[in-house]
């Protein structure tokens, strides 16, 4: 299948413009978005993450180049076009009190509803299939205050489901969410893209599960521009590690993730084999210690999926391992 | 809804019923459906007095609610009010000026004028709030955040009670006493041909309110939302701001700075309807406003007053508690 073009960004620089005159955050950037497809915008804080969803949001003016949504320049829309093109959910927590998730939800119909807001029959049909999709028939009846973080952000997504829009645009929405939740919401995001067939673009900090999710990435930094590309391919050419290099991380070509990079200065031999052999590895390796396979080791490790041994002794958890090894190490 | 609609037409009917002459039931009935009267007196207090006055009350009293409703939501605060903004303040300095400075330049003491002296203190109370409310309206063009326009609004409003103390100082005591009498707040200074000229203004004003009940609900989601559902925030704004100054500006001119309503009454209708979907809460606090006002005004002219109390103190009082028992109940149930 041929995936649409929403959105084409032709040489846009973003920025703001204040009384000392126009400062330009990014430069430069040319980048299409698909529908069907979840693209992730990551970057440090202050890299202009911000200012570019804005920007693609309409809430900011391009400082240079051309934004076209659907072919169509984005600054030849009208506020109530650009209503039925775009769906925004923003990080600001919402204000309102004694507003129900149905009348929250409802709220996303305002650009079809006609002068007094009143909805139709069909209205209430999209709005309904909205909080189905969404998952939270269960929360329906709920004043907006009483909902936890991750549920306010579900009704703030059904609402821009209720808005019918090709493109949702999402500012960070994982922040001050706990990891299931992110997880869950993340997942929803790209089960919509695909079954929806939305264009899904958010910004987020959390690089792992942007990395395992997201269909395209964005990657925004200061000194080096904008860099896109799927999560494997700016793995293998090296963009990732260039981003986000820092003392003690490092990223695994392997996975295609992140890891903690331990200092190892000691060593054991270990052998063994499935599960058990892998977390003594790794319990090993926060303890600082290496694992080789040498004969000459201070000590000699045996793991297996029955049993751990470590110098002849079966110990019982790696806890246990963990006392012994060092014990043995230090004297 | 019902409720306030029926406690409307009983707080009217004890208004008219009640005060410091008492008339029979049936006269009162008689002398409304325009039947001739035995009693001159009687005819003449309730068609000159407490007719007007209970209409103006429920008037005024619907005018500052809806307009406190729309402070509340267009500045997203809850302690927004007619007041807050500088509206009433406004409304005062106009009054201030042409009272206080009648007597020292004009020579004549507009105190002593009647009707003509009503008149322009109405007009020049309605001037003085809507320069205020176009100052406000052009700030609120220039500046982005809600909270740093209501300090400008309590900024002005500093400004002109300022003015207002440097006016009265080099004023007459004359003077004075009538400005301060018009500070204190009536229903019933309205008197004659003005009182229909005020319901009539009412009546075209209150609904304009309720043409802006979709903007109202957008405008609970914040700008951002709601400029993405496709609201044109600063024209949403400079409706909104305008529909309710206007309608304090006009409540204000003819009944003085009445106190309290304005930000009590939707309070009060939030806490009673649980919600905050102006379809409901709008009507809610027009109706509340009205009834509240009735209420307030009964109480002022309770036999034994002599319709001697000022209506700003009946509604603080009567009001206040009643804010503190909605707030203080919706706290325990939240809990």
């Amino acid at each position: 299948m041929e995936k649409k073009e929403t959105i084409k960004v032709v040489e846009l620089s973003t920025g703001y413009h204040n009384k000392k005159g126009t400062t330009v955050i990014t430069r430069d950037i040319n980048a299409s978005l698909y529908d069907g497809e979840l693209t992730c915008l990551l970057g440090p804080n202050g890299a202009g993450k911000s200012t570019l969803l804005k920007t693609l949001t309409a809430f900011l003016t391009p400082v240079k180049g051309e934004i076209f949504i659907k072919q169509k320049p984005l600054r030849d829309y009208s506020d109530a076009e650009l209503a039925k093109v775009i769906g925004v959910v923003l990080t600001e927590k919402l204000t309102i009190n004694n507003m129900s998730v149905d009348e929250l939800v409802g709220m996303g119909r305002s650009p079809y509803t006609g002068f007094w807001g009143h909805m139709s029959k069909y209205d209430r049909k999209i709005v309904d299939k909205s909080i189905s999709l969404v998952g939270i028939i269960g929360l329906r009846g709920r004043m907006v205050q009483t909902l936890s973080d991750g549920e306010r952000q579900k009704v703030m997504i059904a609402k821009t489901l209720a808005q019918e829009t090709p493109i949702i645009f999402l500012d960070e929405p994982t922040a001050f969410l706990d990891y299931p939740s992110k997880v869950e919401i993340m997942q929803l995001l790209q089960t919509l893209a695909r079954e929806q067939s939305k264009t899904v673009f958010l910004s987020t900090h959390d690089l792992e599960l942007a990395l395992q999710i997201a269909d395209k990435i964005w990657l925004i930094d200061k000194t080096h521009g904008i860099t896109i590309g799927t999560p494997e391919d700016l793995a293998l050419n090296g963009d990732m590690s260039r981003y986000f290099h820092r003392e003690g991380v490092i990223f695994d070509i392997n996975s295609g993730l992140f890891k903690i990079c331990h200092k190892l200065n000691k060593s054991v031999s270990l052998t063994g084999e499935g599960a058990e052999y892998n977390m003594v590895k790794k319990a090993l390796a926060r303890q600082g210690i290496a694992v080789t396979s040498a004969a000459n080791a201070p000590i000699a490790i045996e793991a297996t999926t029955d049993k751990i041994i470590v110098d002849g002794l079966t110990v019982k958890s790696i806890e246990d391992l963990i006392y012994l090894v060092n014990d043995t190490l230090n004297s | 809804m019902m409720i306030l609609g029926t406690s409307i037409i009983v707080f009217f009917i004890l208004n008219l019923l009640l005060g410091s002459v008492s008339i029979p039931v049936c006269d009162i009935i008689e002398i409304l459906l325009g039947q001739k009267s035995d009693n001159v007196i009687w005819t003449n207090i309730i068609l000159k007095s407490r007719l007007p006055q209970s209409l103006t009350a429920a008037m005024a009293g619907a005018g500052l609610a809806v307009s406190g409703l729309l402070m509340q939501t267009v500045f997203r605060n809850p302690l927004a009010g007619p007041s807050v903004l500088g509206i009433s303040s406004g409304a005062s300095l106009g009054v201030a000026c042409v009272v206080l400075l009648s007597g020292s330049i004009g020579g004549v003491a507009l105190s002593k004028l009647g009707v003509i002296g009503e008149v322009t203190i109405t007009l020049s109370a309605i001037v003085g709030s809507l320069l205020i409310m176009a100052l406000i309206a052009f700030v609120a063009q220039k500046v982005r955040g809600n909270v740093t326009l209501l300090i400008m609004g309590v900024m002005i409003g500093y400004i002109a009670n300022a003015i207002i103390g440097v006016l009265k100082f080099f004023s007459a005591e004359e003077d004075i006493r009538a400005y301060v009498i018009w500070g204190l707040g009536s229903f019933s200074r309205v008197s004659g041909g003005q009182t229909s000229v005020f319901i009539i203004l009412m009546i075209l004003l209150l609904p304009t309110s309720f043409f802006l009940i979709k903007t109202l609900n957008l405008l609970l989601l914040g700008d951002a939302y709601a400029r993405n559902l496709g609201l044109n925030i600063k024209r949403a704004r400079l409706l909104v701001i305008g529909c309710s100054g206007i309608l304090v500006a006009v409540v204000t001119a003819y009944c003085g700075p009445v106190v309290f309503l304005g930000l009590a009454v939707p309070h009060i209708c939030r806490g009673l309807f649980h919600t905050s979907n102006h379809a409901t809460i709008l009507p809610a606090s027009l109706l509340g406003g009205a009834s509240l006002a009735l209420l307030c005004n009964l109480i002022a002219r309770m036999p034994g007053f002599e319709g001697a109390l000022p209506v700003n103190s009946v509604t603080a009082l009567v009001g206040a508690p009643v804010v503190m028992w909605v707030l203080f109940k919706k706290r325990k149930s939240e809990a």
